[in-house]
């Protein structure tokens, strides 16, 4: 081999290394883009995610110049023998001020199950303004057969909430824990 | 202009005719014979050549699933197969002709082309190549059983969107995604090898600069792929996690986020759409000054509107998610986005036609389907400056008119340009000119059959016709009969191409010289033709202030 | 052979009269349809623009394009010219492009915000997709129901004549007033759907777990056809919507309606039923809730949907409650959905009922919609 193609060889395979380095480099960014989704949506409410965890209630005065209305709705997911109801269908707040809603929770199955509610606001570009002190859809829930259970939901509205914005949905859906997908080959 | 008619000086290359001897070729001494020679062959030439036949052979197989959605199509109705068949084969086709024809195609044209034009005896990485290239086989093979497993193969269409995909997939899914996984390796490896052989290769005082516009458009298109094949990796393998194991990457019931995956897909997929398009607009750069006899106008702008396009292309992505319910600023900086990336687009078609104008121009094969090339991507550009406008796009979004923007792009797009291409070349790897008679026949029949097919589409999808659906409104019956008919024209045309390379394989033909266009410039014309199997063994010589396609 | 010399007429017509007493939308049967709401015509409008722009644009290229074929031909003698670059061309065709794309940019902005401005509205509709129907509830009115589609299988398979809005009629159509500001809430069951009515300009993603919003004030009154606008298996192209606009007066005597139709069903479901009215009724709510995937023989499409006939839930004494249970709350992870909160316990008792006798099924086991109420009740 002369030393020309000698030199090459090295140039080649220092541009795999450099290459290889890039790969691997997306590789690590495709993995962390899972996460920073999480957080990017927490910080922005892009798709009308909330916090996943309990937030401190905020310092800013109530607007009692303002009202606005907080819907909320409520879904079953396949699969759990359960029922869950807003107790309140709507609540009219101030931005700022602390309110509560109560939702019912009803086993009406034949044994012991566990659920999660899964929250989902709307206006999306509402989402990161709803801030929740307390949710039971922080945890997952157990209930025994037949039995009902009233859980709090303590929330506030940052009095930072576009002018525009009067009316929020916040929509729980309940799903059961503990299935993996691809449950339906288990017959 | 110094004309390249003149001949140049003849490259030695005494060693690399010999098929055996010459210190350079050793190592190729041994070469086994028949089959065996194919299989563990590492001569770019050779690998290129089973790159192209593989795409032909997934072009056909893509090319009658969509014969089939297509006669499902005919009339409303149901009339012949069931819809869940229907949305099998919707799904196989998109993914069959992405990743199976218009990619292997393109690394075909890379593998052949790009070491002759920038005089490198072979890719930097011989053994490499041959282990990418027989990835492919083994991925479709994979892919292709899938519809004979139970519950059938994949039906989620090539954009795979969970929880259809995932939580809803038929069992063959994780054979799916195995196959796109092998895929996606071999892409990646001959992207590796592709950015190693440009960037190290090159006969000497070859700069970048002075690259032919196919080695270009090919380098950058090798670092799209570098960058964006392990997204996709990452997102069949969330899949797969999903399905196989409990994660709920894309499961609302575990926390998780369905949009997550559009996000990850198009991250990937919208500069994917690029690595379909890049090496074309290589291709017609080439072809359109050959036969016009007049340098390509603007070179550099061409390589700067190149790479915008692709560092662009990364900041677009949400455009195919309009719909999803993205917030107002997202929504307001895709669209911005999107109609910026039309810009450097459309200074290509313009130096394209600068490039004609004032030229001396001949109508050639290639150049037949490089004009047509011009005009009917155009149009798919066109139509993607339509979808940019959000608003508008709720009313396009997942209607045929969608089907049609993309298959302009594609396919009288990116497949009339590997048409062009193969015209092209085929008498430097053949030795004799394609069939001007068939291939007349050829190029008419699918410029007809072509149009017929999508242009109808535009009205349908307007009128209201969502995409994948296996039967429709009467309202909607016209233009899919109009499609059906262009579709099975189109289709039926390519045995022509077939008949073409079939003629020039067996070398019934005209002879063709080294210099095959007379208006040719690049170093693959001062090969013989058909280019024998070793070549540029000691590297060409080249001046750049008389061979540089940017020369002054 | 007729049928083709039959449609290219149609075809003629389509392209050149007005559009057909049976248009399914306001469109010309070409182009988009302008619709009937102040959003649509704008998006409409934006439409025409970029579309005369882009003709434009392709006329100036084409043209340049096209001479320069026919005046340069080599077979014409033309000479090459040697020019390859041009800064001063090259700027202006970078800057003309950009500014088109400015201005077009303006009002496609403007637009969009109005989309985006769901507030005061006066009724709200929750938009559920399911594989493969609708379902709507009026958040507000205590009224849901579920929209399937109205063809007939006949029509499908071409054992009839297809009527005038194949594969665009609904049995329960969306009714609303017109004049009124409706928000629109939308999420999913199972897989992403979409809620498409070209009229209303509307397309819309239902993502399960998630909720989106949008919102219309339709103009006019008049009956609106779209369809699911994303791929959501096999049967996609079977879940139309029909949203029916109407005066308010005609609105509120049909929410009473709705309102004693229900009342009705819920006392019916006090007393006994016989088997025989329990098959009968369950006959049918099987055809439109469950053939598609379990098929109208109970024979299933294994692996995604399980055949029903011969099925030891179904068939044993032992089975019942979970037979039961999976109707009412649906099976986790599959395409199997649960009827508990969504059907009428009389749908649910016969569909029950009906699954344990059809098909040589036979157990004789009749359940009750008091049965139910009492399991929904708890
Ligand atoms: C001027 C440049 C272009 C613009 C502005 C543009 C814009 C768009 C937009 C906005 C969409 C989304 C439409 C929707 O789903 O509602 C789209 C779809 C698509 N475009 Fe383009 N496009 C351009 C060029 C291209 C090129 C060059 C290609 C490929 C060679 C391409 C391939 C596709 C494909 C495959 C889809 C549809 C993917 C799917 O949903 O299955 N586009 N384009
Ligand atoms: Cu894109
Ligand atoms: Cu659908």
């Amino acid at each position: 081999m002369s030393r020309d193609q000698q030199l090459q060889q090295q140039n080649v395979a220092r541009t795999v290394r450099r290459v290889l380095l890039g790969l691997v480099l997306m590789v690590g960014f495709t993995i962390a883009l899972v996460p920073l989704y999480d957080v990017f949506c927490e910080v922005t409410g892009l798709n009308g995610k909330t916090a996943s965890s309990a937030q401190v209630v905020g310092g800013a005065p109530v607007d009692t110049g303002r009202r606005v209305e907080v819907q909320f709705v409520t879904r079953n997911a396949p699969g759990l023998p359960w029922r869950l109801d807003a107790m309140e269908q709507t609540v009219w707040v101030h931005p700022g001020e602390v309110a509560l809603a109560r939702f019912a929770f009803v086993n009406v199955g034949q044994e012991l199950s566990s659920g999660r509610a899964v929250p989902s606001v709307s206006p999306s570009q509402g989402a990161r303004y709803f801030r929740k002190m307390e949710c039971f859809c922080f945890q997952e829930q157990w209930l025994e057969a037949g039995e009902r259970s009233e859980m709090p939901l303590v929330f506030q509205i940052d009095p930072d909430l576009p002018e525009g914005v009067n009316k929020l949905t916040l929509a729980y859906t309940l799903y059961p824990q503990g299935q993996a997908i691809g449950g339906y080959h288990e017959q | 202009m110094t004309s390249r008619s003149l001949p140049r000086p003849v490259v030695q290359q005494s060693a690399s005719e010999a098929t055996a001897g010459g210190a350079a070729a050793g190592h190729h001494a041994h070469q086994p014979r028949g089959l065996l020679r194919w299989v563990l062959t590492t001569n770019h030439k050779e690998i290129g050549t089973l790159y192209l036949l593989f795409a032909l052979l997934m072009f056909f197989i893509g090319g009658t699933m969509a014969l089939v959605v297509r006669a499902e199509l005919f009339q409303p109705g149901m009339t012949f197969i069931l819809p869940e068949f229907f949305n099998q084969m919707t799904t196989m086709h998109g993914l069959i002709m992405v990743f199976g024809a218009i990619m292997p195609a393109f690394v075909g044209l890379a593998n052949w082309m790009v070491p002759v034009q920038i005089g490198a005896p072979d890719m930097a990485l011989p053994r490499l190549n041959n282990f990418s290239f027989w990835l492919l086989p083994v991925s479709f093979t994979i892919l292709l059983s899938t519809l004979f497993m139970e519950g059938g193969g994949p039906n989620f269409g090539w954009t795979f969107y969970a929880p259809l995909s995932t939580t809803y997939a038929p069992p063959s899914t994780s054979f799916f995604i195995l196959a796109m996984h092998l895929a996606g390796i071999s892409s990646i490896l001959g992207a590796i090898n592709i950015i190693a052989t440009i960037l190290n290769l090159r006969t000497p005082n070859m700069r970048l600069m002075d690259m032919p516009l196919f080695v270009w458009t090919w380098l950058i298109t090798a670092f799209l792929l570098i960058a964006v094949m392990p997204v996709l990796a990452g997102v069949i393998t969330m899949m797969l996690l999903d399905i196989n194991f409990g994660t709920s990457f894309f499961d609302a019931a575990g926390g998780g986020d369905p949009v997550l995956f559009q996000h990850l897909f198009w991250f990937f997929g919208h500069p994917e759409v690029y690595i379909m398009i890049l090496p074309a607009f290589g291709i017609v750069s080439a072809i359109v000054p050959t036969f016009a006899r007049k340098r390509l106008f603007g070179y550099a702008s061409m390589v700067y509107a190149t790479a915008s396009i692709a560092i662009l292309s990364f900041v677009v992505w949400a455009h195919h998610m309009f719909t999803v319910g993205l917030p107002l600023t997202a929504q307001l900086f895709f669209m911005y986005s999107t109609m910026l990336i039309a810009v450097p687009t459309g200074v290509k078609v313009f130096n394209w036609i600068a490039t004609l104008f004032r030229g001396s121009i001949s109508f050639e094969l290639p150049m037949l389907f490089s004009l047509a090339f011009i005009v009917q991507f155009t149009i798919g550009g066109l139509s993607g400056v339509m979808l940019a406008i959000a608003p508008a796009d709720f009313q396009y979004h997942d209607t045929y008119f969608v089907v049609a923007h993309f298959h302009y792009v594609l396919v009288p797009g990116a497949v009339f340009a590997i048409l062009a291409a193969a015209y092209y070349w085929l008498p430097k790897w053949s030795g004799v000119y394609p069939n001007v008679k068939l291939g007349l026949t050829h190029f008419w029949l699918s410029v007809i059959g072509v149009n017929l097919t999508f242009f109808p589409m535009h009205f349908s999808g307007l009128a209201g016709m969502p995409r994948r659906i296996p039967d429709y409104a009467l309202q909607f019956a016209d233009f899919n009969l109009l499609s059906s008919i262009g579709g099975f024209l189109f289709g039926i045309s390519q045995l022509l191409f077939v008949a073409v390379v079939i003629l020039c394989i067996r070398g019934k033909g005209e002879k063709a010289p080294a210099q095959a266009w007379e208006g040719a410039e690049g170093l693959e014309w001062t090969l013989p033709s058909p280019a024998p199997l070793h070549t540029f063994d000691t590297p060409p010589e080249f001046v750049p202030e008389r061979d540089s396609p940017s020369r002054h | 052979m007729l049928q083709l010399l039959y449609r290219s007429c149609g075809l003629l017509l389509l392209l050149t009269g007005p559009a057909l007493a049976s248009a399914i939308n306001t469109s010309s049967g070409w182009n988009m349809p302008p619709g009937v709401t102040d959003i649509s015509r704008e998006i409409y409008s934006l439409h025409m623009i970029i579309f005369w722009i882009c003709v434009a644009i392709a006329v100036v290229v084409f043209g340049v394009m096209f001479w320069s074929l026919f005046v340069y031909r080599k077979s014409k003698g033309a000479k090459p010219a040697h020019f390859h670059e041009n800064t001063t061309v090259e700027v202006i065709w970078t800057a003309i492009p950009l500014a088109i794309l400015v201005i077009m940019a303006i009002p496609a902005t403007a637009t969009l915000k109005k989309i985006y401005d769901a507030s005061d509205a006066e009724i709200d509709i929750l938009v559920t997709g399911y594989q493969w129907r609708w379902h709507y509830q009026y958040l507000d009115q205590d009224i849901s129901f579920f929209s399937n589609l109205g063809t007939p299988r006949s029509q499908i398979l071409g054992e009839e004549d297809k009527g005038d809005f194949y594969l665009l009629e609904v049995d329960n159509p969306l009714v609303l007033p017109v004049g009124k500001k409706v928000r629109f809430l939308f999420t999913s069951n199972d897989v992403i759907h979409a809620w498409w009515v070209p009229d209303l300009a509307i397309k819309k993603d239902t993502i399960p777990g998630f909720i989106n919003e949008s919102w219309t004030i339709i103009n006019e009154p008049g009956t609106y056809r779209g369809q699911c606008a994303e791929l959501c298996g096999q049967d996609h192209a079977y879940m139309p919507i029909e949203v029916r606009a109407v005066t308010e007066e005609v609105w509120l005597s049909w929410l009473d309606e709705q309102r004693e139709t229900a009342a009705a069903e819920a006392a019916s479901g006090e007393r006994e039923w016989t088997l025989a009215e329990l098959n009968e009724r369950g006959a049918g709510v099987y055809t439109t809730y469950c053939a598609a995937c379990h098929q109208a023989d109970g024979s299933g499409m294994p692996p995604a949907f399980p055949a029903l006939r011969g099925n030891p839930v179904m068939t044993s004494a032992e089975g019942r409650d979970k037979h039961i249970n999976a109707v009412l709350f649906g099976r986790p992870g599959t395409s199997m959905p649960g009827y508990g909160t969504t059907l009428s316990v009389n749908d649910l008792a016969a569909v029950i009922t009906y699954e344990r006798n059809a098909w040589g099924n036979d157990t004789g086991d009749a359940v009750q919609p008091s049965e139910i109420r009492a399991l929904l009740d708890r």
